[in-house]
């Protein structure tokens, strides 16, 4: 019966059933609000600013075109940055790739237990500031049990002053930010090992190949994919490393950035002129070449990863 | 069948002399790996083992050369006084020295639950009914609208941060709001400057969406079987109630994942919070850790206490690290294939 009188309104409902605006309206409206608000126009009005020289105390300033960009050219400080920011970023990145892909196949091949991958995310859920502070103590000159401990491993071991250290304050900082992110970047790359076929493996080994052969025949060139997108994300996290050098030298009688200037990354530089300077033009200015890198650097590995082919054909 | 196990693993154990299937060099790199692993754990765990170990001890005994595996004169008063729950005396004996820098824990507690909790039931309820447009309705420019919230994805945060810092003083760039208008918001206290050094400048930027949460839920609902909202739809149900009825019981449980994620996030949080809520009534505990650590001296912090702050502002992530783990392995693997 209900058919019956179904059957003459289909048509015309059937045009309406997925919406139009005024169906998605309602549903759209809260995140289009967020996000004009708190991405759009900040972005728009963040590219304005570093055409000023607006001041954060005066709440004001003039439109100067590109005059904070021809500072930045010859600012050393903002080039001390730069390379301090590349340091960082290629420690980092290498000893957090290599270490997480190494964690991954062997969590692929040992043990699928959730208990170990629970453990190995531990680390990414705590605050950096907390992780930061974790290793300050650890690795203390005289106090810390990790220096000693590393002090007194034979032949490789070696004294540092780490976090007040010129040259060990970036290595340090890396390694204990390699130490936060690794196993979450093992869980991404473990996910990415989980889409390649076991009968490879198999076959492989039924040929007598062995596990570093496999490795190197087999899981690198079939992840190659997931690896992109890992390095891609964890790139674009290494390049804004702040909280770790706020509060790793900023801490117990130290100036952020320090000693000197070895550790004032961009993001830190940024900060500084925005909060120490009021100078907001400056500091949009710097964010805006910094935006720019992001996206030459993700474009980059996008191409040189191939990131959208698979080998797995 | 209690006698054959045995049986059988001896035969095994006789039996590798004629297997050669497993050459000894594999069996070793085997135990290498073990071991490797076994490594992991150690080097994952011992942090915070060191952590509890040193907030056990009195300041003045740690650097009295207190420092084995476990402490000789275990103590909760580095607890009590980051509580604190601890006399003045007791402080001193504690720490070593009449003033330690002061950091009010359970008020900075009391902000980053309130701080995480809006973020991450705003974020995900709102992100959800986006993603739902994205996923079930058809309307001009979506493609294009979704590939713009995406671009998001890429904007740093510091690049947002001074023009969000100036909305959140009121500066809407071509007008200025003030205080006053927004005595109705809860956890607000008006001090004039608009939201600022307010729990809802806090909040705001993270409250209503991230491309990052539209993008994981519309992921999700896309996977979702639609036989049963076309049934619903030609039954004349509206949107808002298949949305209601249909996705949320069936996307409850990746919600609630992204949820504690969010909540994560949230808590983890340190750039825009020290420059919003530097305030001592507002400031979340990863500022208020940052500040008491920027109060200690060069030489001879007072570790004791720090390792008490940094374990027990932890705590919160900790627990939720033991009640989702599971979740948040499963659906940090998701976000890596999706």
């Amino acid at each position: 019966m209900a058919v019956t009188i179904n059957t003459s309104d289909a048509p015309k409902r059937k045009l309406n059933l997925y919406g139009g605006w005024r169906a998605a309206f309602p549903f759209l409206l809260p995140s289009l609000i967020g996000f004009f608000f708190f991405f759009l126009l900040p972005t728009a009005r963040g590219i304005y600013l570093s055409l000023t020289d607006w001041n954060l105390l005066s709440n004001s300033g003039d439109f100067i075109g590109t005059e904070n960009y021809e500072r930045l050219a010859d600012d050393p400080l903002f080039w001390n940055s730069v390379r301090v920011t590349l340091f960082y970023v290629v420690i980092n990145i290498v000893a957090q790739t290599l270490l997480a892909i190494g964690i991954a196949v062997m969590m692929d091949r040992l043990t699928k237990s959730a208990f170990v991958r629970a453990v190995v995310l531990l680390p990414y859920l705590i605050p950096n500031v907390i992780v930061t502070l974790l290793f300050v103590w650890l690795l203390d000159p005289t106090f810390g049990v990790v220096s000693d401990a590393i002090a007194a491993i034979p032949i490789i071991g070696f004294e540092s002053n780490y976090f007040t250290s010129i040259d060990g304050v970036i290595p340090t900082i890396a390694a204990v930010m390699t130490w936060r992110h690794m196993g979450y970047t093992a869980l991404l790359i473990f996910a990415g090992l989980q889409t390649i076929p076991k009968s490879l493996y198999e076959a492989a080994s039924l040929d007598g190949a062995t596990e570093w052969q496999m490795m190197r025949r087999i899981t690198v060139p079939l992840l190659r994919p997931v690896l992109a997108l890992v390095l891609v994300i964890t790139v674009i996290g290494s390049f804004q490393v702040f909280d770790a050098v706020q509060v790793g030298t900023g801490g117990f009688g130290g100036r952020p950035g320090g000693p000197i200037n070895a550790s004032r990354v961009i993001y830190l530089y940024i900060f500084e002129n925005a909060f120490n300077f009021n100078d907001f033009g400056y500091a949009a200015a710097i964010s805006v070449v910094l935006l720019g890198v992001l996206m030459v650097v993700t474009a980059f590995q996008l191409k040189i990863l191939r990131a959208d082919e698979s080998d797995l054909a | 069948m209690t006698v054959t196990l045995p049986t059988d693993s001896i035969g095994a154990a006789s039996a590798p002399p004629s297997k050669p299937g497993i050459p000894l060099r594999q069996r070793m790199s085997r135990g290498l790996a073990w071991t490797m692993l076994a490594l992991l754990i150690l080097v994952t765990l011992f942090p915070f083992y060191w952590a509890l170990r040193t907030a056990l001890t009195t300041n003045p005994d740690l650097f009295a050369g207190d420092n084995g595996l476990i402490p000789q004169n275990p103590t909760d008063l580095n607890f009590l006084r980051v509580l604190g729950q601890a006399t003045p005396e007791e402080v001193q004996i504690a720490s070593g020295r009449e003033n330690s820098g002061s950091f009010d824990y359970l008020q900075a507690l009391k902000n980053s639950v309130i701080i995480a909790t809006a973020i991450a039931v705003g974020q995900v309820f709102f992100s959800a009914l986006a993603a739902y447009a994205f996923s079930r309705l058809r309307f001009a420019g979506r493609e294009k609208l979704f590939f713009l919230y995406l671009t998001g994805l890429m904007i740093p945060p510091i690049f947002t941060l001074i023009p969000n810092l100036l909305l959140v003083r009121g500066d809407f760039w071509l007008f200025q709001v003030t205080g006053e208008s927004l005595n109705w918001l809860p956890f607000y206290e008006s001090e004039g400057v608009f939201l600022l050094n307010t729990l809802p400048g806090v909040i705001a930027p993270f409250f209503l969406m991230t491309p990052f949460a539209v993008f994981f839920l519309r992921q999700f609902f896309l996977g979702i079987n639609r036989s049963l909202e076309e049934a619903a739809l030609i039954d004349g149900a509206s949107h808002a109630r298949i949305f209601r009825s249909v996705i949320l019981p069936i996307a409850t449980p990746q919600m609630i994942t992204l949820g504690v994620l969010t909540y994560v996030t949230a808590w983890n949080e340190y750039l825009w919070p020290l420059v919003v809520a530097r305030a001592d009534e507002v400031q979340p505990m990863t500022v208020a850790l940052g500040i008491f650590s920027s109060q200690q001296p060069g030489t001879a912090p007072d570790w004791s206490g720090l390792m008490a702050g940094t374990l027990l502002g932890a705590l919160p992530v900790i627990l939720i690290f033991l009640i989702f783990g599971r979740r948040l392995v499963d659906s940090i693997q998701f976000s890596g294939i999706k």
